[in-house]
Formats: structure tokens, C-alpha cells, sequence
């Protein structure tokens, strides 16, 4: 039966050779960008599409390293003081230069986008004051010190003030108060070219909802030449289709092809890319005194015991997860982001072992075990269900009878904030590619006026953490920090305070006379897809 | 299907009997009927006949995970003769649970919405007047619109889990059984026999109950059997669109919702072999129905 | 007729809007669509502001009133996600689903009534009875699955068709449909099957049953007895009064069809509203499922009244103030 596919895919792949337009590039991607506004909804999708119109000041490499974008170069003058030196001879789409002015707007948009699902204020909003030297040189002062500030600043795209309306002078303001803005046009108004105008590689030429986004080379952009005449992305949602249209020809790359068909695309002669992703799939316990859904163990909380955490931890086979559930396309994690990246400590994986596992869960009171609820969504991770019912089975092994409750990842968000489950899995793509991001979200102590703890649910709280982790992020000096997040890292992994499962892999197939740098950030960016020369 | 409606006997025999008779004629019928018996028997008995419990994760290993038909288990050493699935599931008894849990759900929506439905059919059919046009009104009203969309946003809003797709069933059927009893109720209602219940006094509830509805059941039957058969199928459907039962509990569609992510890349024993059990019992419900419709309909009889 | 009319588009007014409240509620208390939209590394500072942004602070009532005030005014709320109506968003896809439910009836009564009449004339024929088993597997299958085994059996074994997507589309009469281009067409003809086969089977069964019933009448037995041509008796007795019934059901499955094609799109990826639905409810995204809801349902309304009417031409026995609603 397996054989079966195969006629079937050398017909298809004979018609999708056939030398296309080679200056023509098409992708199908597993989402549609819910808007052309670069401001409007800050999703991977959105951002990824967007980054071949829009630049920022910043860029982030493959593995997320921070290099110059729109800004050649920048220096902390003082703590909340940054200078930003910004290259010339930079032109919009449209002809026009870009300037300092065309930054500020930006950044004075950002709180006036209207109906926004997750606006980029989080990156704005800690920004007190905006000046531009000249032309090409910008102050930004922020409200606290924030050594991170040129990895935030590539998440804001710069725009163009002048086909957006602005007036000759914009002034900052914090939160919406800027002068000098014109009539702000809405995101719905990006769905034209001509105030979709940024200094990308690629320009808009048109948008269709559902079906399809191209662009066309920008002749006049500052980087060179960008490789291809024509890109074309096309949101392919569902896994079948999508794998279907790159082996019928009808695209020739997409991003996430499912796992189970990797092996059959490969066989068609098409070329696997993949890379470790910055996304870190975890389990996290509530560690407080009644936690829900816990049964067998007179109303106490087992998982407050850090044995017991541990127990849990060394019961899992990550090695066989990766294999049988990941197909491969996964990397057992022992931290909560990949080393080598920035504050990683390169600590090994906790080490497989049921029977030390039965005698941590006997040593802590609780050698029949218990039953527990692992909470879990189903549409949101690779393979995710499967992963959690895997876990389940092998937390079973050592006597915690373990149910696992899977729902959609729009009931799943709820209902973890809502503190429902006593230990739950979900996974965490630190987009500024820095440790601070997972433990800050994660396991720092949960404080709604600071901040801090947003989405630990298990509220995990270590008081001697959060105080190396907050020093940390005053940080400005890269070493000191480097340090300082490995520490704080290690104090949570060493209490067994979240579980690290594994690191989920990204995959890109595509037609063997292309290819393509993988990204740890999962984005697929046109602008690094390559022709490859024929051989 | 065939059309040897006889002449005599029926004189003599009981009417159950010569439904029974009657029956048994069509052999395609006697097959679907046979079938049922063997699907219905295999779900009560699969905890004792199924190799494995599916539902018990000690049980299961992930490294027997998607072994094609016909695999023997690196761990245990059984073999399993249609495969595992990605979880490393039996699925012999996956099937058989799975089976139990479709027929379960079906079967017990059916009796909740035949209770519900028969009771409002005959109380809006004896008292007729404002409060059966305004139950009929709603009746009406349901039934234009289609059972999916229903049931589809009820289990959007109540989540997953057996209970509530069985709810989402019992609401979305009720309104047949009601229709169909009503229909018959008021027809048995200008009888003599109901004039002289009353007559003597007999209290509304008795005149309902033993006299009025024996005679809406053969209808109810026949709409019994296409909907119970519609039931396993909306109860698969809901599940794979993933708003049906728990995955813990797998159901058949659930089962075939699963192995769907791997039918295009070659491990079709996930999906393909459920969705053979679903279709045996739904084909087997609906040829008994479809005969039954025959024998129960006098219309059809010459 | 008026009266009936009216007192018709009241009732399908109150069921629209016990169905508003009851999604609106229920969607309300399923979740908070905040919690899937936003950013991950957003603070609770930033939640809230979210929250007060898509006015999802307010007491649940007050949600209400504004968005019934609003739909009143033609508006039925913005969306969670795109933040631009959802009317317009529906709008989009609607066409998609359209098309497809037009195509999968035509099959439907094309392939469906000739068979029909053909197994209800010669019930004991092999080939009736072939028709007959052929329309309780087309009945039995459930829809999902039927389109799972047409996409292994002609995209992945053969090959033949495309597996899913809608593929080009060009502008007709100024929607976008696909039936105009080889490669739109393509994509088209095996979800029209998927999404055309119960019905097929439905309209088979009841031609078939209402043919036998025609037969037996005197005025059909008369007119054979008089040595009309068999060809003549099917066409101008059998068929004249088996479409009756036949234009109800048909009227009654359109409606059915665009719910049904809530599984078709799930199944082939078509992107219609009903994936749009899968996809809002799965992103919690309120206004677009209550949008898509009142649409629907004020389409089936529709749809009925039209049987209505036409019922009511077909046969003038029957008055439609005497019809219950």
C-alpha cells in the first residue's frame, strides 16, 4: 500500500518540472497574514509576510542575532539613552528618502491602530521619548533600562510618513499623543500598494483574501538586487493540500509540511530543510496548594515536592518522543531554549530512568502514585495531542494514572490562564531569541503589576530566581547578562520547576533548485530563499 | 425490496408475527439484520474479547507505534493483525471500543429523544388546539434547520465529552419522534374507541399512554431506525470535526479523524479500517430499516 | 398568502434571534478570544488593554445591546481577527460555497431523479435494484468519510484530480468561480460529489418511492390501458407528479447543503465559509461565528418560504394559509 503513492507523484512531478519562469518564486505558506498592516496583529504569519515589504532598524539573522537594519549602526549613550545612526541613501517604493521622520511616525502609529488582537505597543510602550539629531540620526530614550531594545525594535516595521499623510513635522508622544500625524489610515487601507509602501526587497502588487499575496522586485533597494523577479504567497491551510500543491508543481516551496510525509517528499526528490526552532515544548505543574484535578493523595498537592517533579521529568522518554511521535523532527531538551543561544548553559538532558523515578515518588509518600489531568491543546504544536497521550503513557508507567484533556488551543489558553489544570503542555518561541524571554513569561513569580509571570500557570515562584532574573534584564553589559540568565536558568531547572520536553524542528520542502537558510524563529522569508545554479 | 406481499396468511398470525415473516422474505434485509446483531454484540463484549484495553495508557507503548496489519509488538509480542496506531493502539480493539462508544451514544440519545419526542407528540396531539399548534411551531421551526449546524454550535459552545454529544443528539432528534407521534396520535384520536375512553372516565394520562400510543408505534420504529443510523453517522462526523468526544474515548469517527493526518502518507490501517466498522453498522441499521419501512408501510401493501 | 407570509418571517425572526443569543452567550463563556489572539509575551498591562480594545470588558448584557444595536443598523460586528466586518469577511467566502452547493445539487437532481424514476418503474429489475443498494451505501457513508476515500482513491492512487484547494478562479458575472478554468474545475468536481451524494441518494429513494406510488394510481393504469407510449406516460404523468415533493426536498437540502458543506470544505480544504466557521470558532472569534449564523439561517428562511410559494404554484390544491407554518 505504501507503494501506492508513487505513480501518482511521478506524474505530478513530471508536469511541476517543466522549467518554470526561474525569476518567478511561489510559496505556500499554513497561514494566511490576517492583514497587510505590518502594525496590526503581531502573528508570525503577519510578520513573516510583511518582512519582505517592511525593514525595521534592526534585523535578526537566522539564529536570531541582532545585526543592522535601516540603522547602520547604534550605542547606549546612558542606560535609557540610545543613539541610532541610520543609513543613507535609503528609499521608500515610492522614490521618496527615508528619514528619521518616517521612524517616529512608525512608532507613533502603533497605539492608533485601531481593533488590534495584540498590538505592538508591548514594544513601543516602554519608549519615553523619540528625537531626531538629523536626518539620519534618531534618540530614543525608554522608561526603564532595557538592554534589549535593538532586538524589540525589529519587531516595528518603519513605514512610510509620507504615503501615510504625515505633516513635515511629527513630534513623539508617549501613548498616542504624537503631533503632526495627518490622517491615520487604517489597516484595511495596506490591501493597497500604494500605502503599503515600505523599503523592503519586495513591493506589493496585489493581496487577495484567501488565496494569494505577490510581490515584485524593488529595483531601487539598498541591499542589491533581490533574487527573484516575482514572489508569490499562497496561505495553504490544511497539511494534505499544501503537500499536494508542491508535488503537483503548484508552488515551489512550502513551510511545515507534516512530519508523517517528510519521507514520501523526499523520495519525490524535493529538498528537506530543517533547523532547530526556538520553540521549547514544556510541562508545567501548579504548584500551589489546591490545585485542581489531582486525585489519590488526600487533598495535597504532590507536585509542590520537587521529587515528585523530578519523578515526573525522569519518567519521560524524550529519545522515543522524538523518534516515534516527531518522526525525528525533534530535539530532546534539557533548557528552555536551544544552546547556543543567548544564556543557555548547554545543561544535559534529565536522563531517562523509571526506576529512580518509582523511588523518588516513594521517598516523597507517594508509592501507589496518583491520578492527574495533563491538559494539552490540539491544534497548536506539532503533533501535540500525541505528544501529551505519549506522556501520558509513560507517567502511567510509574504510577501516576495520567488523563489527558486536549482541546482546541482557543479552549486550551482559556481555560490554563484559568488555572485548570494541575500540569499542562504547551510550547514557547522566544522571538527576541534571549533566555530572559521564556523565564520572565514562564517561571518568573507571577506579578500582574510589574509584569512579570504572565503566562506561568503553574505559578511557579522562587523568590532568589526572580531576583537574578530582574537584575539581569538591567543589564546593558551582554556578559554580565549572559551570565546572570544562565544562573537564574539553572535555579529553575535544578528545582524542577518547569519540565523542558523537547525543541520542536522546522521544516521546509521545496524544489530541488532552490534553497533556503533555515530560521531558528520559524518565519519563512522569501528574501532568503536562493536559486540554487544547476548542476 | 421485493414485492412478494402475500395474500392470506396474515389472518392467523399475530401482526408481530407477520411483520417477522414478512421480514425475513428479503434476505438482504435478514444479512443487515444479522450484521447488527454481530456489530451490537461485538461493542457490549469488547472490554472481555478486545486484546488490548485501548483506553488504558500503561497498557500502550509508543514504540509500537504505527505498525502496519499484521505486526508483532516489540514489547508484548502480540501481534496486531490491523495495525497500531500512532499511539501504538491496538487497532482490533480500538475498533471494538471505538464501536461500543459510537453505538452507546447512539442508543442512548435515541431513547432520551423517543421519551422526550413520544411524550410532547401525544400531549400536543390530544389536547390539540393553541398548544399543539404552538409546539408544532417549533417542531417545525427545528427541523428547518439542519441537524449538523446544530449540533455542530451546541458542542462548539459546550466543549468535548460523551455526555454533551449525546445532549447535542437529544436535542437535535426529539422533534422527528414528536412529528411522527403527533401525526399518527391525531389520527387515533377521531377513533371511536378514544370517544369511549373517555367516556368512561378514564383519566387523560391513562388515555395517552395505553391507548393513543401503542398505535404510533410502528411509525415511530421505522423513523427509529433511519435516525439511529443518522446518529452514528452525525455522532462520527462531530468527532471528526473535532467537536465530538474526549480522544481518551475514542469513538469510530474519532478513530478515523486520527488516522486521517496519515492517510495520504501511506499508514491508511488508521483511518481506513474504522471507517469500514462505521459503514458495516450504518449500511446493516439502514437495510433493516429500509425493509422495515416496506412491512410497516400498508400503503406499499396491495 | 401575505398573511401567512408575515406570521412566517416573524417566527424565522425570533428563531434568528434565540440563535444570537444563545452563541453569543455561549461563545462568551467558551473562552476569551484575547488569550488566543494575543502575543504570548504580552503582560497582563497589555491583556487588559486588548480586552478593552475588542470592548470585551464589558458585562456580557451590555455586549449584547451594543451588538444587536448594531446589527439593527446593518452592522454585525468587527472582527476579532481581520478587525474589519465580519459581514464583509463572510462575504468573501461566500461565493466559494455557493458555487460548490449549486454544482452538488445540480448533480444531485440530475444523476438523482432519472435513477429514481428508473428503480421506481422496474423495482425488480437488476439494475433497480442495483440503484437502490447503490443509494443506501451513498446514504449510509458519512459524508466525511466518503470524501476521505475520493481523495485517497483519486488524488493519491490515481492521481486524477487534485487533492484539495479551490485552484484558479476567474470573474463571472462579478463573483470569482472556478468552473470556468480546466484547473478550477478540477479542484471543483470531487468535493461537488462529496457534497452531492447523500442528496443524490435522497432524491433516488424518493423519486423512486413516489414513482411507484404515481404508478398505481387509476389516471396511470388508464392511460397505459389506453396505448400511450410508456415514454409518454413517464414523462407527462409520472414525472408531473413526483415533482412535487421532489422540489420541497430539493428546496429544503439547498439549506441543508451550505450547513453540510461546513464538512465537504473541512474535508478538501475548500475555502468557503463554512472552513471560515471552523476556523472562527476555533480562533473564538465571536462576531464572525454569530455572522455566519444569522446569514445562514436567514438563508434557510429563505430557501423555505421560496419552496413555499412554489409548492403552492405546482399544486393548486393546496392554500398556503392553510399550511402550518
Amino acid at each position: 500500500m505504501k507503494a501506492l503513492t508513487l505513480p501518482l507523484m511521478a506524474g505530478l512531478i513530471a508536469a511541476g518540472m517543466t522549467p518554470a519562469l526561474a525569476q518567478d518564486l511561489s510559496i505556500g505558506l499554513k497561514s494566511e497574514a490576517t492583514s497587510m498592516d505590518p502594525q496590526f496583529h503581531q502573528l508570525s504569519t503577519n510578520i513573516q509576510v510583511a518582512k519582505n515589504i517592511f525593514e525595521a532598524l534592526t534585523t535578526q539573522d537566522a539564529v536570531q542575532k541582532v545585526t543592522p537594519g535601516l540603522a547602520e549602526s547604534w550605542e547606549a549613550v546612558d542606560d535609557t539613552t540610545w543613539r541610532f545612526k541610520l543609513r543613507q541613501g535609503v528609499k521608500f517604493h515610492d522614490g521618496s528618502d527615508f528619514t528619521a521622520r518616517d521612524v517616529i511616525y512608525s512608532f507613533c502609529r502603533v497605539p492608533l491602530v485601531e481593533n488590534s488582537p495584540s498590538a505592538f505597543t508591548i514594544f513601543t510602550g516602554g519608549i519615553a521619548d523619540m528625537q531626531a539629531e538629523d536626518d539620519h540620526t534618531l534618540i530614543i530614550k525608554t522608561k526603564a533600562t532595557n538592554p534589549l531594545l535593538p532586538t524589540d525594535l525589529w519587531s516595528l516595521a518603519v513605514l512610510s510618513a509620507n504615503a501615510l499623510g504625515a505633516e513635515d513635522t511629527v513630534t513623539f508622544g508617549t501613548d498616542g499623543t504624537c503631533e503632526g500625524m495627518g490622517d491615520v489610515p487604517q489597516s484595511h487601507a495596506f490591501n493597497s500598494p500604494d500605502v503599503a509602501v515600505g523599503t523592503g526587497p519586495y513591493k506589493l502588487e496585489s493581496y487577495t483574501r484567501g488565496s494569494e499575496m505577490t510581490v515584485t522586485r524593488f529595483d531601487d533597494y539598498w541591499g542589491g538586487k533581490p533574487d527573484w523577479e516575482r514572489v508569490v504567497m499562497r496561505p495553504i491551510t490544511s497539511d494534505g493540500p499544501r503537500v499536494a500543491a508542491l508535488l503537483a508543481g503548484d508552488v515551489d516551496m512550502i513551510e511545515s509540511p507534516p512530519i508523517q510525509d517528510i519521507k514520501r517528499i523526499e523520495g519525490e526528490g524535493f529538498h528537506i530543510v530543517d533547523a532547530l526552532s526556538n520553540r521549547i515544548i514544556y510541562l508545567h505543574m501548579q504548584q500551589v496548594e489546591d490545585a485542581p484535578g489531582i486525585e489519590g493523595t488526600d487533598g495535597k498537592n504532590p507536585l509542590l515536592d520537587p521529587r515528585v517533579r523530578e519523578a515526573i521529568s525522569i519518567s519521560i522518554n524524550r529519545e522515543a518522543i522524538a523518534e516515534r511521535i516527531m518522526g525525528g523532527y525533534a530535539q530532546p531538551a534539557g533548557e528552555l531554549l536551544p544552546p547556543p543561544m543567548f544564556g543557555t548553559s548547554g545543561r544535559a538532558v534529565d536522563t531517562y530512568d523509571v526506576d529512580r523515578a518509582k523511588e523518588l515518588l516513594a521517598e516523597a509518600g507517594y508509592p501507589d502514585g496518583f491520578t492527574i489531568t495533563l491538559g494539552t491543546p490540539n491544534d497548536r504544536y506539532i503533533n501535540d495531542e500525541q505528544v501529551a497521550q505519549a506522556v501520558a503513557q509513560m507517567m502511567a508507567r510509574i504510577g501516576i494514572n495520567t488523563n489527558v484533556d486536549a482541546s482546541t488551543a482557543s479552549q486550551f489558553f482559556s481555560r490554563r490562564n484559568a488555572l485548570e489544570f494541575p500540569i499542562y503542555m504547551a510550547g514557547w518561541g522566544a522571538s527576541s531569541g534571549d533566555m530572559s524571554s521564556p523565564l520572565k513569561s514562564l517561571v518568573a513569580t507571577y506579578n500582574a503589576d510589574t509584569g512579570m509571570g504572565p503566562t506561568n500557570a503553574g505559578r511557579y515562584s522562587n523568590p532568589d530566581m526572580d531576583k537574578v532574573l530582574i537584575e539581569a534584564m538591567a543589564t546593558i553589559d551582554d556578559s554580565k547578562r549572559d551570565e546572570m540568565l544562565q544562573q537564574a536558568e539553572t535555579m529553575v531547572l535544578d528545582d524542577f520547576g518547569i519540565i523542558p520536553l523537547h525543541y520542536e524542528q522546522t521544516v521546509w520542502a521545496m524544489k530541488p533548485t532552490l534553497s533556503y537558510e533555515p530560521r531558528v524563529d520559524q518565519y519563512t522569508m522569501a528574501t532568503e530563499v536562493k536559486p540554487v545554479a544547476a548542476e | 425490496m421485493t414485492e412478494i406481499t402475500t395474500n392470506a396468511p396474515a389472518r392467523i398470525d399475530s401482526p408481530s408475527k407477520r411483520i417477522f415473516k414478512e421480514f425475513i422474505e428479503d434476505r438482504i434485509a435478514v444479512v443487515g439484520l444479522l450484521l447488527f446483531v454481530i456489530v451490537a454484540l461485538i461493542a457490549i463484549a469488547a472490554p472481555w474479547i478486545a486484546p488490548q484495553n485501548p483506553y488504558d495508557l500503561a497498557q500502550l507503548d509508543i514504540m509500537d507505534g504505527a505498525l502496519p496489519p499484521g505486526e508483532v509488538s516489540f514489547a508484548t509480542g502480540q501481534t496486531y493483525w490491523l495495525g497500531t496506531d500512532q499511539q501504538g493502539r491496538d487497532m482490533v480493539s480500538a475498533i471494538m471500543y471505538g464501536l461500543r462508544i459510537s453505538l452507546l451514544v447512539a442508543t442512548v440519545s435515541l431513547g432520551l429523544a423517543i421519551t422526550i419526542g413520544t411524550i410532547i407528540g401525544v400531549v400536543a396531539a390530544y389536547f390539540g388546539g393553541k398548544l399543539d399548534s404552538f409546539i408544532m411551531r417549533i417542531v417545525d421551526l427545528q427541523l428547518s434547520f439542519p441537524a449538523i449546524l446544530i449540533a455542530l454550535i451546541l458542542l462548539a459552545l459546550l466543549g468535548r465529552g460523551v455526555d454533551k454529544v449525546i445532549l447535542a443528539l437529544v436535542i437535535v432528534q426529539w422533534a422527528y419522534y414528536a412529528r411522527t407521534v403527533r401525526s399518527s396520535a391525531i389520527v387515533e384520536r377521531r377513533k371511536d374507541y378514544i370517544d369511549a375512553a373517555r367516556c368512561l372516565a378514564l383519566s387523560n394520562r391513562r388515555i395517552m399512554f395505553r391507548h393513543l400510543l401503542p398505535n404510533c408505534v410502528p411509525p415511530l420504529i421505522v423513523v427509529a431506525t433511519v435516525q439511529i443510523a443518522q446518529a452514528i453517522a452525525l455522532e462520527a462526523t462531530l468527532s471528526f470535526l473535532g467537536v465530538g468526544v474526549p480522544i481518551t474515548e475514542p469513538s469510530l469517527g474519532l478513530l478515523i479523524a486520527n488516522g486521517y493526518d496519515y492517510l495520504l502518507s501511506g499508514s491508511y490501517w488508521i483511518s481506513i479500517f474504522p471507517g469500514l466498522a462505521l459503514v458495516v453498522t450504518i449500511v446493516a441499521i439502514n437495510l433493516v430499516g429500509d425493509r422495515l419501512r416496506d412491512v410497516l408501510n400498508p400503503r406499499l401493501q396491495k | 398568502m401575505i398573511v401567512y407570509l408575515v406570521r412566517r418571517l416573524g417566527q424565522s425572526m425570533l428563531a434568528i434571534m434565540a440563535m444570537a443569543v444563545l452563541v453569543f452567550a455561549g461563545v462568551y463563556f467558551i473562552g476569551n478570544p484575547v488569550d488566543v489572539l494575543i502575543n504570548p509575551e504580552a503582560t497582563q498591562a497589555d491583556i487588559i488593554a486588548t480586552t478593552q480594545r475588542l470592548g470585551l470588558d464589558k458585562p456580557l448584557y451590555q455586549q449584547f445591546g451594543i451588538f444587536i444595536w448594531n446589527a439593527l443598523h446593518g452592522d454585525l460586528g468587527t472582527s476579532f481577527v481581520y478587525g474589519r466586518p465580519a459581514l464583509d469577511i463572510i462575504m468573501e467566502r461566500l461565493p466559494a460555497t455557493m458555487e460548490l452547493a449549486v454544482v452538488a445539487l445540480f448533480l444531485s437532481v440530475g444523476i438523482g431523479i432519472p435513477l429514481g424514476v428508473w428503480a421506481g418503474l422496474r423495482p425488480k429489475s437488476i439494475a433497480g435494484r442495483t440503484i437502490m443498494g447503490g443509494s443506501i451505501l451513498g446514504f449510509s457513508l458519512p459524508n466525511f468519510w466518503q470524501g476521505m476515500l475520493l481523495i485517497l482513491v483519486f488524488a493519491v492512487i490515481l492521481g486524477w484530480m487534485p487533492a484539495g484547494g479551490r485552484g484558479e478562479t476567474t470573474e463571472f458575472l462579478g463573483m470569482q468561480v472556478s468552473f470556468l478554468t480546466w484547473d478550477g474545475l478540477s479542484h471543483l468536481i470531487l468535493p461537488a460529489i462529496n457534497l452531492a451524494l447523500f442528496k443524490m441518494s435522497l432524491i433516488i429513494r424518493l423519486a423512486r418511492a413516489n414513482t411507484r406510488e404515481v404508478c398505481m394510481q387509476d389516471y396511470v393504469k388508464f392511460a397505459r390501458a389506453k396505448g400511450l407510449s410508456s415514454r409518454r406516460v413517464v414523462l407527462v404523468h409520472v414525472l408531473k407528479n413526483i415533482m412535487i415533493p421532489i422540489v420541497t426536498i430539493i428546496g429544503l437540502e439547498l439549506g441543508s447543503m451550505v450547513a453540510f458543506a461546513i464538512v465537504t470544505e473541512t474535508v478538501f480544504a475548500w475555502p468557503g465559509m463554512g472552513k471560515l466557521l471552523i476556523d472562527s470558532i476555533n480562533l473564538l472569534d465571536r462576531p464572525v461565528i454569530v455572522a455566519y449564523l444569522m446569514l445562514t439561517v436567514l438563508i434557510i428562511v429563505a430557501i423555505n418560504l421560496l419552496v413555499d410559494v412554489i409548492y403552492s404554484l405546482l399544486d393548486p390544491r393546496i392554500r398556503l394559509s392553510e399550511m402550518k407554518g
